[in-house]
């Protein structure tokens, strides 16, 4: 019993990164009609984000050492804390999550770009060819990190009061063995957070309606004298926000390098098949599931029947979703069929 | 009658959502003749014809042709059966040359609905080549044989659809309004094809709209209205049934 | 006999080509790539890329996971060596015939959908089978160091006919060892057979329906043809090429590691072939020699030589250009790789032959006849 609640929480915070990085690219998928193969990418800026931002507040300067007297000795100290004192070290601490206030307005930038410089010019183009472009592109930004940080992962940490586990089992008043790393309980709420805000956005506004109609019938919209395309913008750049928070938050559980994106992107892709293309709850709902399944395929106690199940699970899924239910848990009729 | 019945409707229903687009239909097509559907828009013509060559199944009821049962089987498997279909909107292969539009149907013909002819030459296949190229010059078409048929004109592209299905020999052609769009003397001329056809002992069901095309061609003509028949009979027959003429006939005789 | 019965316009592409591949190695020269181990990554990807066309130019069907039968087709040919005999002949025709039996499974699954299905599910049982390959399969792949031929592996035949080599094991062809010079004209012969039966297939009925498939498969089923096997046996085919690619490289070099599986590969066969033209007989040739060509040339560069390149220009500047250059070369080639991709999409959907075809277009200006 403690085993398998521990597994669904290992499940959910992974699923919660793929039910980020699947929500934006079914929402692009649903409204703009294009395969983001780039998507994945955009994760991984996010996570750059990240580890720009605490580059920049560790600017560092050479000062003599006074704790060593025995000869001269220099330690690098950050700007902030000669500034601030502790207040600049408790700065420092913070930088993963205070990196959401640079990584929105650099995200959503990026967004407006790609989608005004490339995307656009894709809308009419065949999916083959937007997935090729994309794919492309993708190969482009993560080339450009790896020049500027190296192939090396690069470890962002959490601040220290959430570095510790949280003994999740007795406050549920369940065995003291569960333990759960706080910073994982603080990404599945941010992700459960970043969520409910899209689809609240997209349930009680005037733009989220033009969009939900949009995405279940694009003609009509038209029909309606309403631009739709005009609005494609936005939401793509939410879409690419999303990602990029989803890759900012995720630094301190697996330190990032430049081709995360491209191992997130495939899974997401698998993600939003099995959710329904197209299907806003079917990507998250499918994130939660798949993120959850991953973890308990790799108990040791599955992994001793099924030899390998945790390396193939997703995909196997993916395959029976496929030929079972090619629309997906969620997906409308409809939407890709041939 | 006596006559040999080719394909045979019985009982079909279909509705889509709440729509009910057929109810109850029971026709019979008779060898050899040229029976005409007509109807008032939304009537549930096409969703017959879509019936008729596995596009849509029915909710109830059965398609026989020849006596064999075709509800339910493959597309490919009706065709190889003789039952051939003209689009109303062109369903060419638009990057491939006019010839071979017309080439493609013909090897559907010969070889049935596969075979692995990966390691003979396309330059040998001189019986399908000049198939293709006599039924392309009863349409008008031969001269335009090397282009590419996405560039044609839309009126020749509803003539390359025509010649597609007539490249097969189908055992029954069914036409979705074949002259819609057409100039008069498009019209004329494909009427004068379709007659031709009809002499060598073509059975075909038309859908048309141009009451000009139907009583020029129509042995029988079946008059759908809501999803339902509300006449059948000869050209004469249905030129002066009130029922039709109320339904339909009157308002549109002059289009 | 068959090719006789060609068209004197393929007799002749078919001559000069062969004519142009087996004098690689002269004329490659003044190319700074007239050496055996370029060149039969010429002859090999090349090969992947004029396969992977015939699924992907023909029936429009875009696979991302033809890299998986490259893998399997390596690890076969050195299963083979290590098992049966060092001769590269059972290697070969192993490797491509498993190659062709995974194709069958995973083609015959993923072809029951369509366009990005068709792709994501291809992706799937790629990913599927490089995952397998570093974890429970390492009994056969011996995973992240991946698979060798050693001195005493068992190689039955060899020992039935007391075939021995010295020193460490390569892949031979009845006692002419298939590195440098003659692994290159092996894999150029294989290069040009491909390429003859790529031919043979554009120009036949079958070729032409899955060209049709590609134009409006809808249609095809109405007009009497049933898909899917066409589309299976096209997958098939393309599988076997990259099988057999995954085993030349085998024998040019007894090593097989799963890195060769991943997804990202499956990605440079798919750009070798826009590159030079989708559904074009020649162009995936092309791109693949092109792609192979200037990432030897480009991943070569590192600083100082490009300083040295750049050395004509004053100083300020020089370092400018080779501060801008710098990162797509050496370590950066992809970097160049991708943006190469993106631009061929965007600019140049068609791909090199069919730039080349406008260009001269243009020069001769005829009337054009075969334009939509």
């Amino acid at each position: 019993m403690d085993a398998i609640l521990l597994q669904i929480l290992n499940g959910l915070d992974k699923g919660g990164a793929y039910a980020l990085i699947a929500l934006g690219l079914t929402l692009v998928f649903g409204t703009l009609g294009v395969v983001n193969f780039a998507h994945g990418a955009l994760f991984m800026l996010g996570a750059f984000c990240a580890v720009t931002f605490q580059k920049i507040l560790t600017i560092s300067v050479k000062v003599k050492d006074e704790s060593v007297t025995f000869f001269d000795a220099y330690k690098e100290v950050p700007y902030l804390e000669i500034w601030w004192g502790d207040t600049g070290l408790a700065i420092i601490d913070w930088a993963v999550p205070l990196s959401i206030f640079m990584a929105i307005p650099v995200m959503l930038l990026i967004g407006l770009l790609m989608e005004r410089g490339l995307i656009q010019y894709f809308y009419k183009r065949t999916h083959a060819e937007q997935i090729l472009v994309t794919f492309g592109l993708a190969i482009v930004l993560q080339e450009i990190v790896k020049s500027f940080f190296g192939a090396n992962p690069i470890p962002t940490p959490a601040p220290d009061i959430v570095a510790g586990s949280a003994a999740v089992g007795s406050w549920l008043g369940l065995s003291d063995n569960i333990v759960y790393p706080y910073w994982r309980l603080i990404y599945l709420a941010f992700s459960l957070l970043v969520i409910f805000a899209v689809f609240a956005f997209l349930q009680f506004t005037t733009f989220g309606m033009v969009v939900r109609a949009g995405m279940s019938d694009r003609e009509t919209v038209g029909l309606l004298g309403i631009n739709i395309e005009r609005r494609f913008t936005i939401v793509f750049g939410i879409a690419t926000v999303v990602a990029g928070l989803a890759g900012v938050m995720y630094t301190p559980i697996l330190p990032p390098d430049y081709h995360i994106g491209m191992d997130f992107l495939v899974l997401s892709f698998v993600v939003v098949v099995v959710g329904g293309m197209g299907s806003l709850p079917g990507a998250v709902s499918a994130g939660f599931l798949l993120g959850i399944l991953q973890s308990f395929a790799s108990m040791n106690e599955v992994k001793s029947i099924f030899p390998g199940i945790d390396q193939i699970i997703i995909y196997l899924v993916a395959v029976v979703v496929l030929l079972v239910r090619p629309r997906g848990l969620m997906g409308r009729k409809g939407v890709m069929e041939d | 009658m006596g006559n040999n019945i080719v394909l045979d409707i019985a009982y079909v229903d279909k509705s889509f959502g709440g729509l009910q687009a057929l109810s109850n239909i029971n026709l019979q097509i008779e060898e050899g003749k040229t029976h005409a559907i007509i109807g008032p828009n939304g009537a549930g013509k096409s969703t017959l014809l879509n019936v008729c060559i596995g596009r849509i199944a029915p909710d109830r009821g059965t398609v026989t042709f020849n006596g064999e049962l075709i509800t339910g089987k493959q597309p490919h498997e009706i065709n190889q059966a003789g039952v051939v279909r003209v689009f109303q909107t062109p369903e060419i292969f638009p990057e491939l040359t006019v010839l071979e539009n017309v080439m493609i149907p013909a090897f559907a013909k010969r070889d049935g609905s596969f075979k692995f002819n990966a390691f003979s030459l396309l330059s040998d296949e001189t019986d399908i080549v000049a198939d293709a190229e006599h039924v392309l010059d009863d349409m008008g078409l031969l001269g335009q044989s090397a282009h590419v048929a996405g560039s044609m004109s839309r009126g020749d592209k509803r003539r390359l659809e025509l010649a597609m299905g007539l490249v097969q020999h189908p055992k029954l052609l069914l036409l979705d309004e074949p002259t819609a769009g057409m100039s008069r003397a498009d019209t004329n001329a494909t009427i004068d094809t379709l007659k031709r056809i009809k002499e060598r002992g073509m059975t075909k069901v038309i859908i048309e709209h141009d009451m000009h095309v139907v009583f020029s061609l129509a042995d029988k003509i079946t008059v759908l209205a809501q999803g339902m028949i509300i006449a059948e009979g000869a050209p004469e027959e249905i030129r002066g049934n009130p029922k039709v003429q109320e339904a339909y006939l009157g308002e549109s005789t002059d289009e | 006999m068959k090719m006789f019965k060609l068209s004197s316009k393929d007799m002749m592409l078919m001559l000069v080509l062969s004519a142009a591949v087996l004098t690689m190695p002269i004329w490659l020269v003044p190319f700074g790539a007239g050496y055996p181990d370029l060149m039969q990554k010429f002859a090999i990807f090349g090969l992947f890329a004029v396969g992977f066309n015939i699924l992907f130019g023909l029936t429009g069907y875009l696979s991302f996971g033809h890299a998986a039968f490259l893998g399997v087709g390596s690890y076969t040919a050195i299963w083979s060596f290590k098992l049966l005999s060092m001769n590269v002949l059972p290697a070969v025709m192993l490797g491509t015939i498993v190659a062709g039996l995974f194709a069958v499974l995973i083609g015959y699954v993923s072809l029951r959908r369509t366009g990005i299905y068709f792709s994501i599910l291809t992706l799937a049982f790629a990913q599927m089978c490089y995952n397998l390959a570093y974890s429970v399969l390492t009994p056969i792949t011996n995973g992240e160091t991946g698979l060798r031929v050693l001195r005493d592996d068992p190689r039955v035949l060899d020992n039935m006919f007391g075939v021995v080599q010295e020193g460490s094991p390569v892949g031979s062809l009845f006692g002419v060892n298939m590195q440098g010079y003659p692994g290159f004209y092996f894999c150029a012969v294989m290069l040009l057979i491909g390429f003859f039966i790529s031919l043979l297939i554009f120009r036949s009925p079958f070729g032409m329906k899955l060209i049709a498939i590609k134009s409006n498969q809808n249609r095809m089923r109405y007009t009497g043809f049933n898909t899917r096997p066409y589309l299976l046996i096209a997958f098939v085919i393309s599988g076997m090429y990259a099988g057999l690619s995954g085993t030349l490289m085998a024998v040019t070099d007894p090593l097989a590691g799963a890195e060769r599986m991943q997804w990202t590969a499956s990605g440079e066969v798919v750009l070798m072939t826009i590159l030079g033209g989708m559904g074009t007989l020649t162009g995936p040739l092309f791109g693949a020699v092109l792609i192979k060509y200037f990432e030897n040339i480009f991943s070569a560069f590192n600083e100082s030589s490009l300083l040295e390149i750049f050395s004509f220009l004053p100083e300020p500047l020089q370092h400018f250009v080779v501060t801008i250059v710098h990162p797509f070369v050496g370590e950066g080639w992809h970097l160049t790789l991708g943006a190469l991709f993106m631009i061929i999409v965007i600019f140049l959907p068609g791909g090199l032959v069919e730039g080349f075809g406008r260009l001269s277009k243009k020069f001769k200006s005829k009337p054009t006849q075969k334009s939509e």
